[in-house]
């Protein structure tokens, strides 16, 4: 688990936290094991029915418009 | 037409990073995916207020954090008592640490103070900088600063990293002077 540590190059900002680090390493490989998880279908389908919904909203909107 | 398109297309990239920040926030899966629901829902009521081709990951950050502090208030709730994977209290024994794991650093994260452990997060794991990281707490950069820090040293205590070689004279001072843990 010991990963060698990154040296820091002058003038780059690093509190400890870069990806060499041991708990910048950590943090993200925490972090990382749900951001690689496959979205949650229900989630999709949400944003694609108010996307969806929007249009149709829209579509109505310019149809009254040139009425 | 367009615009609302590529606003969805913004929050479907966003998604996954902010997914972890919610399981990071609310230590359950099913929690976080609720409350990632409601933020998309928020969202998108507001996403008048986002400019587009500004940070819209910060904006989503923004929202879903307040969303989560206002429904822990409106339950009456405790951050720290939040439910899930994080909430095992800690008490320290150093000879653990030892061989630091994955689940070790889990504990030892969630044992940090609820300000400190999203601070952390945010720098260390969602990639924001302290700015970006400042505003979605809504706090100052500096308050930002020194939540991360100190975040940091008590990590670095926990799980008993030597932080003279990697983490400058700073980090070593105040680790020394840093309080034992309490509760």
């Amino acid at each position: 688990m010991i990963q060698r540590r990154g040296k820091l190059l002058p003038g780059q900002r690093d509190e400890g936290l870069g990806p060499n680090t041991e708990i910048g390493s950590r943090l993200r490989a925490l972090y990382g094991s749900v951001q690689e998880e496959v979205v949650p279908e229900r989630l999709l389908d949400l944003l694609e029915k108010l996307d969806s919904a929007e249009a149709a909203q829209r579509m109505a909107q310019r149809a009254s418009d040139q009425e | 037409m367009a615009e609302n398109s590529s606003f969805k297309r913004e929050m479907l990239a966003t998604l996954p990073s902010l997914r972890a920040f919610a399981v990071s926030l609310t230590g359950r899966h099913d929690k976080a995916d609720d409350l990632v629901q409601d933020t998309i829902m928020k969202a998108w009521a507001k996403q008048d207020s986002f400019e587009m081709g500004t940070n819209i990951k910060a904006w989503l950050f923004t929202i879903l954090r307040n969303e989560f502090y206002s429904q822990m208030r409106k339950r009456g709730r405790e951050v720290q008592d939040s439910e899930g994977a994080f909430t095992e209290r800690l008490s320290v024994h150093p000879s653990q640490y030892g061989a630091m794991d994955l689940e070790d650093f889990k504990k030892a994260l969630d044992s940090l103070p609820a300000d400190q452990r999203e601070a952390i997060i945010l720098i260390g794991a969602s990639g924001f900088s302290y700015e970006e990281a400042a505003e979605i707490c809504d706090c100052a950069i500096g308050t930002m600063k020194s939540r991360v820090s100190r975040a940091r040293v008590r990590l670095q205590e926990l799980l008993e990293i030597s932080g003279e070689a990697d983490y400058g004279p700073d980090a070593v001072s105040a680790q020394v002077t840093t309080h034992s843990h309490s509760s």
